[in-house]
């Protein structure tokens, strides 16, 4: 790695004295970095736009792009809210989308995003079958909801609508995903939890918390709701009136019933939660389960008996990217798949949309935790150098085909969306 | 050689004026006036999931002010008003009461004065979300409770709920009375408390017949500034309910979350109208600019 950078620094210096140095130099470094390419002195000059929601907008991922590309990846980070608005309404803001593919659904209607030609993709062999097929194994079964290979594909570079198959047109290249469960203070509760419908047990009353994010907080309910024998529904993440309606007139009597604590928006607000012991069991996600854990504070993110509710995102790229910037973004894109940001992910607890290549990226005993359910045989660091687990534990849930073999439903957006939203308002304000 | 011809005095003194209350209008107009006509405009515009667009639509009010939320919101907020403003317009009267009659000496009355605005040298948020840890289950306010034997479980209702909203809003807004209130008691004339003393009052007459009238227009101003804080409130409502109260101020920025900026202008124009009304009742009681 050291060695790169050595040759990457000479490369800079000799361009500007120019002429056959710079394409000697560039050709070099290119080759070093493994992506020879004859215009790697171009390239330096581009600067690519990325925006999308936090959880990936990393700048680490940012200045790997520079030491290992030579490009600029400028990131922008925004709730879902915006990144929604912004893909759907100003196509000339952004190179990459980083989106969630309930929010592709959503926005490719509105024709700012290019379909990406998979013989491009390198790796595209090796990505997992959730995001081509949709099974995880060829035995799996398809979860509700915004299943990613249903709006992974569409017919052609200029399709507007989604293909069912693979069809070599990908609408967003999967970078990150992660199976979401209730999380629980073990000590305070001190029983076996195994099913969603604990969520709205008496016991816990006043101790319970759900995320106000109606995408996302329906779905949760909607686990609830079967987990209670309540409901069966044909499709969570497409819920009718009707259903809508059903689910939260169960959820606003036990609100009523002073079931809830709280809710919370914020990722932060969760963790202090559950830290505090003002909440014992609520919908939680992945990385507020290690903050609370890192607080000495026993939590567990509990996997239940009906399944994980799912999500996913991948990069989407600008439909005004032509040329140099577009060939670009398809050298980012490889470049994404080939394994450091994947382990770099990986170490956080989510996982990458190319197992294989991330695992040059981990020591044996980081893939055997996070991705093999194997009890660590020593501390488990995340990248930023915090302990996320100590030697014998293993990870909650199992491994990877534990995990994401046992998804009952993706984040999804609804047909009856609007209704929805105006229905979660009353529930809150109930 | 040329002479000035000099200008009619009149004249003068009106050219100065204009001068002089050009560069206010200017700001008003441009921050003030300019925005809440593009706010008016934008709410009878037209929406849908991605995108808002001129139009000349009632919906966005009919929907609003049909909506069985919207009512229970203004409920709910118009009874934290309330709340807030009585408890701040008695613990604001006292303070001041104690101040600007009971203290004798005006330097101890200054630095005590400015002993009251120490708790604004931080932000409001961190004033507001401090109460969190104090009240919470596990709390500070808990333990002690318990320790003292006064009660043998946490007492639920002192954290996420309209108790913790309504104290924490007592103790953000406390000071909107206290200053203003303070303000006019010092311009009262001593000598009538003493006079109404010399005719025979009572503590307590003097206190209604002389104190309280005088102080009116400080009391005023204080709850206009209590009655359109809380009314606009956003994130206290939320923090302190912990999520489960509905304000008005939250329905607008979900309207703005949801991308439905139209319905969150004609949301914003019914919450400044409702606040306007407010405040034009208030001042039916009070004229303050005849009393200032």
């Amino acid at each position: 790695m050291t060695e790169t950078t050595e040759k990457k620094g000479l490369s800079r210096r000799s361009m500007l004295k120019g002429g056959a140095a710079v394409a000697g130099a560039a050709l070099g470094s290119g080759a070093i970095t493994g992506f020879p390419t004859i215009w790697a002195q171009n390239i330096k000059n581009i600067t690519l736009r990325q925006f999308g929601t936090g959880v990936s907008n990393l700048n680490e991922v940012g200045q790997k792009v520079k030491e290992d590309l030579g490009f600029t990846l400028e990131m922008t980070a925004l709730d879902s809210d915006s990144v929604t608005q912004r893909a759907a309404t100003q196509p000339k803001s952004f190179d990459i989308a980083d989106i969630e593919y309930w929010i592709c659904k959503k926005v490719w209607g509105a024709g700012n995003l290019q379909a990406m030609d998979t013989s491009k993709i390198k790796n595209y062999d090796k990505i997992v079958g959730i995001f081509k097929s949709g099974k995880l194994t060829p035995e799996s079964v398809i979860a509700q909801g915004t299943a990613p290979h249903s709006v992974g594909f569409v017919e052609g570079p200029d399709g507007k609508t989604f293909a069912e198959t693979e069809t070599g047109w990908m609408t967003l290249i999967p970078t990150i995903y992660n199976a979401d469960t209730l999380g629980i203070r073990p000590d305070l509760i001190g029983r076996p939890i195994d099913t969603w419908a604990e969520l709205l047990n008496p016991e816990f009353k006043g101790k319970a918390s759900i995320l106000d994010i109606s995408s996302i907080g329906i779905m949760d309910m909607a686990m609830v709701v079967e987990a209670m024998g309540e409901y069966k529904y044909p499709d969570k993440g497409n819920m009718t009136r009707d259903e809508i309606d059903l689910t939260m007139k169960i959820f606003t009597e036990a609100k009523k019933n002073g079931q809830f604590r709280a809710f919370w928006k914020s990722f932060d607000e969760s963790v202090n939660l559950m830290a505090s012991g003002e909440v014992v069991i609520q919908s939680m996600w992945s990385p507020a389960i290690t903050a609370v854990k890192s607080k000495g504070i026993p939590c567990v993110y509990q996997p239940l008996k009906e399944g994980y509710r799912s999500w996913g995102g991948g990069l989407g790229l600008s439909a005004a990217l032509t040329g140099l910037e577009l060939e670009a973004a398809y050298e980012y894109i490889n470049w994404y798949l080939s394994g450091w940001v994947g382990g770099f992910l990986m170490r956080q607890g989510y996982y990458s949309a190319v197992p294989e290549t991330s695992k040059e990226f981990m020591d044996a005993n980081e893939w055997g935790y996070w991705f093999e359910g194997k009890p660590a045989t020593d501390v488990i660091k995340n990248p930023f150098g915090d302990a996320m687990a100590q030697a014998g534990e293993t990870r909650d849930g199992g491994s990877f085909y534990d995990r994401m073999g046992a998804v009952a439903c993706w984040n999804a957006v609804m047909d009856e969306n609007q209704y929805m939203v105006r229905k979660w308002n009353e529930f809150i304000a109930a | 050689m040329k002479t000035r011809k000099a200008l009619d005095p009149d004249k003068r003194s009106e050219r100065v004026s204009w001068a002089l209350v050009t560069p206010l209008t200017l700001v008003l107009g441009f921050f003030l006036l300019a925005p809440i006509a593009t706010i008016v405009t934008v709410s009878f515009w037209g929406y849908n999931e991605w995108s808002f667009y001129p139009d000349f639509t009632f919906d966005n009010y009919l929907f609003h002010l049909t909506s069985a939320v919207t009512w229970a919101t203004y409920l709910k907020t118009l009874k934290f008003v309330v709340l807030t403003w009585v408890f701040c317009a008695v613990i604001g009267f006292t303070v001041a009461y104690f101040l600007a009659f009971h203290v004798q000496s005006l330097p101890v009355q200054i630095a005590l004065f400015l002993v009251c605005t120490i708790p604004f040298w931080t932000s409001n948020i961190i004033r507001m979300i401090s109460w969190i840890p104090f009240l919470g289950r596990n709390g500070l306010a808990n333990s002690a409770l318990i320790s003292l034997g006064v009660t043998d479980e946490p007492l639920e209702w002192l954290l996420y709920s309209d108790f913790a909203v309504v104290l924490a809003f007592v103790h953000l807004y406390a000071l909107f009375m206290v200053v203003p209130i303070f303000n006019t008691m010092m311009r009262i004339d001593k000598s009538l408390v003493e006079a109404a003393r010399d005719a025979g009052a009572t503590g307590f007459q003097i206190l209604m017949n002389v104190i309280i009238p005088l102080t009116k227009p400080g009391i005023m101003i204080g709850s206009i500034f209590v009655v359109t804080l809380v009314m606009g409130d956003v994130i206290t409502v939320r923090h302190m309910s912990g999520g489960q109260s509905a304000s008005v101020g939250r329905i607008i920025s979900n309207e703005i979350s949801l991308l439905q900026y139209p319905a969150a202008a004609a949301s914003s124009v019914v919450l400044l109208v409702t606040v306007l009304l407010m405040i034009g009742i208030m001042m039916r009681f009070v004229n303050i600019r005849k009393e200032l």
